[in-house]
This record gives structure tokens, C-alpha cells and sequence, in this order.
């Protein structure tokens, strides 16, 4: 049995930010990673994907971007190296290849189970990431053997998708992308379209991050929210990180041949079916995008940067489908694979502490965990609407290790 | 579910504090969401129905109204009957416009909108070649329905372009048209 004063669970941007800054406030920690640092990164991805962000918004406690290239969009393997040189540099005590099989409540302290020994520690920071498990709908059960059906985590390059058709399900990031990439290779697209967040990637000639970070939407606390469930399960922002800066959405993928139909309502013996909500979730995503814009037309105009940046103008709305398709045979379209882009969700299977809400998300206020000296980091909107944004770790751990470190030295008895 | 009554703190006299209130208290008691929904209805001849609807199930039993309604189909005369009541697909249509107007009336008091006046016309597209048999490619239902909206309210028009948009994101009738539904008939 080994023991630290904190033991974190997951050695991604989230656990490693928490570790510099326990190292900071001189608190001992061990980081348990299932695999190598930034694991999900390494192992979860497809190939081709960039970062959303740009290379500047990726701050670290103790790190900013230095090179040449601000506004670039790291690659997987130059994203896996920014977190092997940040582990590195921060010496953050990583036990890795260690699974956790089980934590519990023993008195005061907690107990961590893993296939590699025991621990125990009187403070637990769970980042072990919320990109888990895809949330693949149960009615893909009803699909016929046939069709292959992948979730985009198992997605990596065209080069593993059968020739014919692909049904991608899940308009967000991930969805988008992928649904291009397999139009450009070739195939047959049809991407089914829920609720989403559309974006443009730059407005007035600026990367719309900038715009939001600048303008400190990102920076917004929960507190601040009318409804913070509905902000935390907000799907990923529409975008793509390219090398040549463009955006991706909507109308480009239908000018590109890709179909679009509405939300994925099942499938009744080889006929998928669509939702008649299509043209309503595109206007929901359009009023809402506007809205945004406009918020940054009105901060721009404040803050005195009117004449530097381009004249505000309307982006054209998302053109639906005279008659978007309702049910479509698999077979005769010659659909051979679904790819469910449709989210993820946690999967703490081994924590055996009464913390988890009904739908299996950690109770936390802003990261203070339902369980004494029990810690959250990286989750969606956990304190600000940055939180699980890489750029987003280093406030929360700021704010998080404090808390951490008053717990141990009796200021704070209770969580919070 | 709640009395609704208009107080002066209300724009459109719909209550949302209660509707906001009952969110959160079924958010603490899930069970208590599950609803079941009941009308029964009687034959009365040539292809006129009478339903009647009163009880459902809610909040964990039975809810029992101190009234009961009741509400006929019939055909019109093109289709060789007397003409008694709507069709029941009007009364599709009618349900579609109640859902969205209040849905409209309740997310503009949400959002602090007044509205004078919402006016809805819908329509439905049919081929009868479905229900008539003639052409088994043909569906029997709507192939669409149009929804037009003119309202007068104090906002702009994307604020009230987002009531209507938000107005069928939250719609039952709006869900129960677009998305598939397993229907479950028998003989008692």
C-alpha cells in the first residue's frame, strides 16, 4: 500500500494543471494515467484531427504558446507533444499504464484500487476526462448486422471505411469533420443534423475565438448562467482547426454533395429514419449564432475596435432541403457504415462513492465534489465556460488547488 | 398542472414561476414526471366519432378533471358524409397550432416579451391516393405541414423568429409529428 496527500486520477490537461499547481502550494501528489500522458489524445482521435483552438489558446499554468505560429492549429501528435513537453517541464509525477479499478471511502482518506498496487490519499482530483464512452442511441442496436456501425472514436481515416455509403449521426465537430473528410475521399455522405452550435471560424477578419476570448465570454462563471445543465451538455462549437483557416459548416457540406436530414430517429427493419425538426434545429443554431455575432458587433463597438477590424456583416442562413428525406433504405442508398458522432459521456464504473447524480455525472459546485477533499477538473462549464477547454484548466486549478490545500490545513471542513 | 391565474407580474398571463417551480420539483421526484395521457371514444355512427376526455394519469395517480370534454370527428360532404364535426386530421392540425401557441405565449413571458396578438394558420398536405388505396407509393398522411405565424409583439424579429423556433423545440406535437412513435393497437 503507497500513499499521497493527493492522489489525481487521468494525466491530461486537466490532471496536469492540477499538478503544477499542487506543486506549487507544496502538496505531495501522484497522477494515475491508464496509459501515457494525454491518453485520450494519443489513442482516441482520427488523424487528421487539429485542435479547434489556436495554438495561442492553449495556456497552461506555467505555459504559453512561444512559437512562431499563434493562429496555427496543432496537429494530434504536435497536441500529444505540447503535453509530453508540459509533463515534463512541470516533473509531474505520472504512475502511468495503471488502471484504476475502484476508489472508496476509508474514514478520512480514500482508497485507489488499481491494477497496479493500492493507494491511499486524504484528497482525490478526478480528471479522468468526460469523453469516455460514446453515447451511441440504443436504436443502433436495430441496424442491420450489414452495416458496420462505429462510434468517432473508433473513427481514424477514410482508408478504414468500406466503399459506398456512410450515415454520419452528429452534427458537431467531430460529425462535420468527419462527414467531409469521407465526402472528400470519395463516399456517399448523409450527416444527420440534431441541435447544434454553428460558428464561423473567423468574423471581421478575426478567429472567432479570439473575438470570444477577447470580449470574455469564455470567462463567463456558471453562476452567471440561467440554466447550468443546459450549458454544461451544450454540444461541441462547429468548427474545424485548418491549416488554411476555413470554416466548416452546414452550407459548405452541401455544396460539397453531402445530404443533410434531421435528427436520427431510429431505424425500422433497413429504412433509417429522420426527424421533420431539420429546418427548425438550423434556424435555432442561426438565430443563436446571430445573436452571438451581434454580442461581438456590440463589444467591438465598445471597446474602440470598430475601424481596426473588418465592417460587420450577416453570414447567410443554413439552407435546408426543399423536402429533407424523413426515411431512407439502407440498401438501396448503399449506406454500408454509421458513424455516430452523437457525444460521449463519463464513465466512472470504478468510483464507489455516493457522488454521481442520476444520469452518472460527478455533483460538484464548481468542482468541489459531493465527498469531502473529492475534486473535479476538466468537465464542461465546471466553473466558467472555459473549464474544459485546455485553455480553461488553469483558472479552475488555480482556484481548485486552494481549496484542496485549505481542506488539508483545517480551514475547510465540509466540502463546499 | 397548476391553476393559472393572471397577476399583474405577468405579461401574457402565462405562469412560469409555477411552470419553473414544477421543473425543479420534478427534476428532485422523477417519477412523478411520467404521464399518461387518456381519451375514450364511441362510435356514433357512419364515420362520426364522439371522444371524451377527462382523467389522466400524473404526478404519481390518476387526476381526475371536474368537467369532461368532449370532442367529435366527422367527414365533410366531398367525402359522402354529413359534414357533423372536423376530420380528425384538422384536429392534428388544431393540436399543432395549441402546442406551439403555447408554446409561443409561455417562452415570450420566460423572456420577458409582451405579445398582443399570435395568429397561426396551418396546413397539411394530403394525396388521398394513400387512404383511398390507389397508389400504395403514396402515404396516407401529411406529406408536409406549413405553420405561419403573425405575431405582434414588443421585440424584434429574430427575438420572435427565436420565440416560434424555441416554441417547437419544446413541443409534444411538434415531437409526436416529426419523430416516429411506436403505436401499440389491440382488440379488449
Amino acid at each position: 500500500m503507497q500513499r499521497a496527500t493527493t492522489i489525481i486520477i487521468g494525466a491530461g490537461q486537466a490532471g496536469l494543471a492540477m499538478s503544477q499547481q499542487l506543486t506549487e502550494l507544496n502538496v505531495d501528489h501522484i497522477l494515475i494515467e491508464r496509459g501515457q500522458v494525454a491518453n485520450s489524445w494519443r489513442t482516441e482521435r482520427w488523424d487528421s484531427l487539429r485542435l479547434l483552438t489556436p495554438n495561442w489558446q492553449s495556456r497552461l499554468p506555467g505555459y504559453f504558446y512561444e512559437g512562431p505560429d499563434p493562429d496555427g492549429f496543432r496537429t494530434l501528435g504536435e497536441t500529444i507533444d505540447l503535453f509530453d513537453n508540459y509533463a515534463e517541464k512541470i516533473s509531474a509525477p505520472i504512475q502511468s499504464e495503471t488502471n484504476v479499478t475502484r476508489v472508496t471511502a476509508e474514514g478520512q482518506d480514500y482508497r485507489i484500487a488499481t491494477d497496479q498496487g493500492e493507494w491511499t490519499c486524504r484528497t482525490l482530483v478526478i480528471a479522468s476526462g468526460v469523453m469516455n464512452t460514446p453515447n451511441i442511441p440504443g436504436c443502433a442496436d436495430d441496424l442491420p448486422t450489414s452495416i458496420r456501425s462505429i462510434s468517432s472514436k473508433d473513427y481514424r481515416n477514410p482508408g478504414q471505411i468500406e466503399d459506398g455509403g456512410v450515415l454520419v449521426v452528429g452534427p458537431s465537430a467531430s460529425g462535420v469533420q468527419i462527414a467531409q473528410e469521407l465526402k472528400l475521399a470519395g463516399h456517399d455522405v448523409i450527416l444527420s443534423i440534431g441541435e447544434h452550435v454553428r460558428l464561423p471560424r473567423t468574423y471581421r477578419g478575426k478567429d472567432i475565438l479570439w473575438l470570444m476570448d477577447r470580449a470574455g465570454l469564455f470567462d463567463t462563471t456558471i453562476d452567471e448562467v440561467d440554466d447550468p445543465n443546459r450549458v454544461r451538455r451544450l454540444p461541441s462549437m462547429q468548427l474545424v482547426g485548418s491549416p488554411t483557416g476555413m470554416s466548416i459548416g452546414l452550407n459548405s457540406l452541401q455544396a460539397l454533395g453531402i445530404e443533410i436530414v434531421g435528427r436520427s430517429g431510429g431505424f425500422r427493419d433497413s429504412t433509417a429514419l429522420f426527424s421533420g425538426s431539420l429546418a427548425n434545429v438550423c434556424q435555432l443554431a442561426d438565430l443563436k449564432m446571430n445573436r452571438l455575432l451581434a454580442s461581438l458587433d456590440e463589444w467591438i463597438q465598445n471597446s474602440g475596435l470598430n475601424a481596426e477590424l473588418e465592417p460587420s456583416y450577416q453570414l447567410r442562413p443554413t439552407r435546408v432541403p426543399e423536402t429533407p428525406t424523413l426515411s431512407l433504405s439502407l440498401a438501396e442508398r448503399g449506406i454500408k457504415t454509421v458513424i455516430w458522432a452523437t457525444g460521449f459521456k463519463p464513465d466512472y464504473h470504478w468510483l464507489d462513492l455516493p457522488v454521481l447524480d442520476r444520469k452518472g455525472h460527478l455533483r460538484h459546485t464548481g468542482g468541489v465534489v459531493d465527498a469531502p477533499g473529492v475534486y473535479a477538473m476538466g468537465l464542461p462549464f465546471m466553473r466558467k465556460r472555459k473549464s474544459g477547454f485546455i485553455d480553461g484548466v488553469a483558472d479552475d486549478a488555480t482556484a481548485l488547488a486552494r481549496h484542496l490545500r485549505g481542506y488539508l490545513d483545517g480551514q475547510i471542513s465540509m466540502a463546499a | 398542472m397548476t391553476v393559472t391565474e393572471t397577476n399583474q407580474t405577468q405579461l401574457n398571463g402565462v405562469n412560469v414561476a409555477a411552470l419553473l417551480g414544477a421543473r425543479e420539483a420534478l427534476e428532485a421526484a422523477p417519477e412523478a414526471a411520467e404521464f399518461t395521457w387518456k381519451a375514450t371514444s364511441e362510435w356514433k355512427g357512419g364515420v362520426h366519432t364522439r371522444t371524451e376526455i377527462n382523467s389522466f394519469f400524473g404526478l404519481g395517480e390518476d387526476q381526475a378533471r371536474t368537467k369532461t370534454f368532449t370532442v367529435d370527428t366527422d367527414h365533410p360532404e366531398v367525402f359522402a358524409a354529413p359534414d357533423e364535426a372536423p376530420t380528425p386530421v384538422e384536429l392534428i392540425l388544431s393540436g399543432l397550432a395549441g402546442c406551439l401557441t403555447a408554446g409561443v405565449a409561455s417562452v415570450a413571458e420566460n423572456r420577458g416579451v409582451q405579445l398582443r396578438s399570435v395568429k397561426a394558420t396551418v396546413e397539411g398536405d394530403m394525396n388521398l391516393y394513400g387512404i383511398l388505396g390507389v397508389d400504395a407509393s403514396v402515404r396516407n398522411g401529411f406529406n408536409a405541414i406549413r405553420v405561419t405565424f403573425e405575431i405582434d409583439a414588443d421585440a424584434s424579429k429574430d427575438d420572435i423568429a427565436a420565440l416560434v423556433a424555441q416554441s417547437q423545440k419544446r413541443s409534444a406535437v411538434f415531437d409526436i409529428i416529426t419523430n416516429p412513435t411506436n403505436v401499440f393497437v389491440e382488440v379488449a
